[in-house]
């Protein structure tokens, strides 16, 4: 890092972005190698070290008291006091502080608003003013655009020029293309926990795009043809919002046939997960239909969806796909436990569920000690799965996998890969969404790339790579050119939808 | 944490499979780590297997569950001594000239406090001057059995409220509220009681249902408000213990229920047809109310471990947002998981009034019985044998309490204190062990569930 230099850190979701940048703001410790600043390697113990090094960092997740005014969340951790040893809090310094700093960097804030009042475009200047008031060097912007309306971010964009000029260095963590190439002096791509190049601002986005989904690792999948049947899943004119009631899924149409594998492509937070939850009946749909071998299931509750014929892998396993607490043989029957044979009327069936649970175990080469081993203990492979052994167990019409890889080592990957294509071949319909492009490309036959709640190209898997990636980046086939030509303020600028799993 | 051959002792807060498992749990995790240690399971160290026996000693000296829970009730009695020798007047004098005669506060110390400890076990156990009477034929063989008789009188009711908090917890529930439930159950119970009149067997029989219908209502309304507007039960549920606890003190005076020959607050006397039928005469008081409390216990063991209902609720407790991708309504089992902790706080209830405690409504009839279900619940682990275990000890320091109180003149409250000492520290692991130094246990994940909930 030079000073008074824009740092841009691209990466797709859990490339490794912001554990990288806790590790340098001492939140988390380094398990290897060191940091260096000003040529002195520096040893983190905490936030407190970091801040005294210089180095200042605004979080995705905003730091502030929401009840606390402007001054007050600026002070908390720095409180200046008078009165010696009765320690009264000095608020007309600090507010007098404040408003410096936002007046000499030209951010505008009022000392006296209080925080949960604000904009979210407004509580973020508010956490840059936190850090700069820390008289910081380096400050680091953890995905700062993710939350912002393009209005906001254009100004951050401003705010962040300035702050140039005034000679700080700045690390500004993004997937966004565009942004990186409107305001970066140089950039570094970062894939897996391994940085993969350096570009300059002028390199193209193709070459962006291709360096952040990364061209070298490609995972085969061995498969034959598809031979895609009747359509079993029917989503038309499909209306979603998200968790804060944001539009996140935008009109989508979609078609997966029986034994087909439709890959749903996209950077995280585009849409794909409310899409899936919408399908499942865990999120309402606001709009649109949802029909499953020509029935409307739209409205259904999941139970009844799960029913139906759906399997369905979440794609954030330990939230929403285990019960960490349970044991193995538990959640092999997390959602069957109350059908025959491992259920009837009241009273759980063990034995059933024992047996079945060791036969799964040895069909799906789950590692683990015991079935009644409790599943959180298990490592992430084993965990996935539990999942994929569970909801492949039992008939199905369709089959829905979300980040069916995520966190999950090689060997793993390998062999749910193969348990998809095998749920395929037998007749079943598959709709995988992922945010690794490798994957999709190796198990779709078809591919839907969604890019801000609608899906805006659907291709085949032996396009190239590349036109997938601007797709990805909100760049359709047609438009390609065009944009690549633009200097920087592209589509991909205006980004309005969220990812919020990076924490 | 670096080798565990034994990845089943890992867990001390999961749900054993079985019900021999469960009430072995409740003993701790020692006998677990050795059961873990039979042939068939794939040991993954190639160490040398250690004895069974090596095994027990090595766990008995780890802080697991068990040796934590004993731990804590030394620790609860060493302090509650330093209060005797600290709330008596006479014995404290002697410690103004320990350095010239020590042995003087030594002495008048351990007369005071193992008198007391011992009337406590003679109040609650065993009384050996009442066994030594009846085999002389001096005395009847209800005396010898009249300490267990208390303490079976007092533990009925705290097993119902404690399995009532201990049954909601497992859902992710924290409800406070066994207190209310347990009063509005009693006073449907006593209702029951006096104003049908109906024959003896059914009338106890609609009696009992009466107080577990009471309960399931209040405990119903926080788990339709958490379920449907996303309130918390335990605001609610501590709120709806203020309103039953007065709704209890102005029914009591009204015309029909107060007893029309006396002008203070009590009501009319339940039928003695819907009285729970004492178990061994008329003398000792312990009655069939603690047979529910055991049948109880067996149900709800039941449900949490082998019905699908319980899958349904340990799933909602431990992991909501799984629980409902898999299909489980969450909401709908929140409303369960109250109705099901009010039928118990209700029941609990029900004792105090239809069993030998009261006969009549008074604005004390429920006693602390659900607050005290709660300390019972934790001092269970949460688990339904733990909590059969745990209110048999709180039963027997009351009864105890009482004999403690009228032989050594050591105040009744002290028990209390005795009983919130033991659930303070088991509530904090941490400080046991460092008290007695205990070894990291095996499974090093020594939690308590106090935490969870909130």
């Amino acid at each position: 890092m030079e000073p008074g230099e824009i740092h841009a850190l691209l990466g797709e979701n859990g490339a490794g972005k912001s554990t990288l940048m806790n590790v340098l703001y001492g939140l988390y410790q380094p398990d290897e190698g060191e940091i260096l600043v000003d040529g002195k390697p520096l040893k983190l113990k905490g936030p407190s070290d970091a801040i005294g090094a210089g180095i200042g960092m605004v979080h995705q997740h905003f730091m502030l008291v929401p009840v606390f005014t402007v001054t007050e969340n600026i002070m908390l951790g720095a409180e200046q006091v008078r009165g010696g040893i009765a320690g009264f809090l000095d608020r007309r310094r600090a507010r007098r502080e404040v408003a410096e700093v936002s007046e000499r960097y030209n951010l505008r804030v009022d000392p006296d608003a209080v925080i949960e009042d604000l904009p979210v475009g407004i509580q973020q200047r508010v956490e840059i003013v936190k850090a700069l008031t820390r008289d910081v060097d380096l400050l680091i912007l953890d995905e700062p655009t993710a939350v912002l309306t393009p209005q906001e971010t254009e100004e951050l964009l401003t705010v962040m020029r300035s702050l140039k000029a005034a000679g700080k260095s700045i690390v500004f963590i993004t997937h966004k293309l565009g942004e990186v190439k409107a305001i970066a002096d140089r950039i570094t791509v970062i894939r897996r926990g391994k940085t993969v190049g350096t570009a300059s601002p002028e390199a193209s986005r193709d070459e962006l795009a291709a360096l952040m989904v990364g061209r070298n690792v490609r995972l085969t999948v061995d498969k034959a043809p598809a031979t895609p049947g009747e359509p079993v899943l029917e989503v038309a004119g499909l209306v979603v919002d998200d968790d804060r009631q944001i539009r996140a899924v935008d009109g989508i149409d979609l078609t997966v046939r029986a034994g087909e594998v439709l890959g749903v492509a996209g950077v995280q937070g585009n849409g794909q997960t409310e899409l899936i939850e919408a399908i499942m009946g865990l999120r309402p749909v606001l709009a649109g239909t949802v029909s499953l071998a020509g029935d409307r299931i739209d409205g259904w509750k999941p139970k009844k969806v799960l029913r139906a014929g759906v399997g369905y892998v979440p794609e954030d396993r330990s939230v929403d796909g285990l019960v960490k607490e349970f044991s193995v043989a538990e959640n092999l029957v997390l959602d069957i436990y109350d059908r025959p044979p491992f259920g009837s009327g009241l009273a759980l069936k063990p034995d059933a569920i024992a047996a079945s649970a060791k036969e799964r175990i040895e069909q799906f080469d789950v590692r683990t000690s015991s079935a009644d081993t409790a599943v959180g203990t298990l490592s992430g492979g084993n965990q996935q799965k539990v999942i994929v052994a569970r909801e492949l167990s039992r008939p199905l019409k369709l089959f829905i996998a979300a980040q069916p890889t995520r966190g999950v080592d090689v060997g793993s990957i390998e062999f749910i890969h193969s348990q998809i294509i095998r749920e395929r071949d037998i007749g079943t319909a598959v709709l995988v969404v992922s945010s690794e492009l490798d994957e999709v490309i190796g198990l779709a036959d078809r591919i839907a790339v969604m890019y801000r709640g609608r899906i805006i190209g659907i291709v085949g898997p032996d396009t190239p790579r590349e036109e997938i990636g601007l797709l990805m980046a909100g760049i359709s086939p047609d438009a390609a050119h065009e944009a690549t030509a633009a200097t920087g303020e592209g589509p991909a600028n205006a980004d309005g939808s969220a990812s919020e799993d990076e924490a | 944490m670096t080798t565990n051959p034994n990845p089943q002792s890992g867990s001390p807060d999961k749900e054993p499979a079985s019900e021999a498992q469960a009430a072995q749990n409740a003993l701790g995790n020692t006998e677990r780590a050795e059961t873990a240690t039979l042939p068939g399971r794939p040991q993954p160290e190639s160490e040398p297997k250690p004895s069974l026996g090596r095994m027990f000693l090595d766990n008995l000296w780890a802080a697991n569950t068990f040796t934590v829970t004993l731990l804590s009730l030394v620790l609860a009695i060493v302090v509650g001594a330093v209060l005797m020798i600290i709330s008596d007047p006479t014995v404290l004098s002697t410690y103004s000239y320990i350095t010239s005669r020590p042995s003087d506060a030594i002495n008048s110390s351990w007369t005071l406090v193992s008198e007391a400890y011992a009337n406590l076990f003679k109040g609650s156990v065993f009384d050996p001057e009442a066994f030594s009477a009846w085999v002389n034929g001096t005395g009847g063989w209800q005396a010898v059995l009249a300490p267990i008789s208390e303490t079976l009188t007092y533990a009925a009711p705290l097993i119902f409220t404690g399995l009532s908090v201990a049954l909601a917890f497992r859902g992710g529930l924290f409800n406070i509220g066994a207190q209310g439930q347990a009063t509005i159950g009693v006073i449907m119970a006593a209702l029951a009681g006096f104003l049908l009149p109906l024959p003896p067997g059914l009338h106890l029989l609609v009696a009992v249902l009466a107080g577990a219908l009471g309960g399931a209502i209040w405990g119903f309304i926080p788990g339709i408000l958490k379920a449907r507007a996303g309130a918390h039960e335990v605001i609610n549920t501590i709120m709806l213990n203020y309103v039953a606890t007065y709704f209890l003190t102005w029914l009591i005076v009204q015309n029909g229920v107060q007893d029309p020959t006396r002008t203070d607050a009590i009501s009319k006397a339940v039928d003695s047809s819907a009285q729970l039928p004492r178990l061994l005469g008329g003398d000792l008081r312990v009655h069939a109310g603690i047979l529910l409390a055991v049948l109880a216990t067996w149900a709800v063991a039941w449900l949490l471990n082998r019905s699908t209902l319980g899958f349904e609720l340990r799933a909602v407790g431990a992991n909501p947002d799984a629980a409902r991708t898999a299909g489980i309504s969450v909401t709908r089992t929140y409303i369960l998981i109250m109705v099901f902790a009010g039928i118990l706080a209700g029941l609990g209830g029900s004792n105090m009034v239809l069993g030998s405690t009261a006969s009549a409504l008074t604005p004390l009839v429920v006693a602390q019985i659900g607050f005290d279900g709660i300390l019972v619940a934790l001092l269970g682990r949460v688990k339904p044998w733990g909590v059969l275990l745990a209110a048999l000890l709180f039963g027997a320091l009351q009864a105890g309490g009482n004999r403690m109180q009228s032989y050594s003149g050591i105040s009744l409250e002290l028990v209390t204190v005795l009983q919130a000492l033991i659930v303070i520290f088991i509530a904090a692991p941490a400080l046991v062990k460092a008290i007695f130094q205990l070894r990291a246990a095996r499974a090093a994940r020594l939690q308590t569930s106090l935490a969870k909930g909130w």
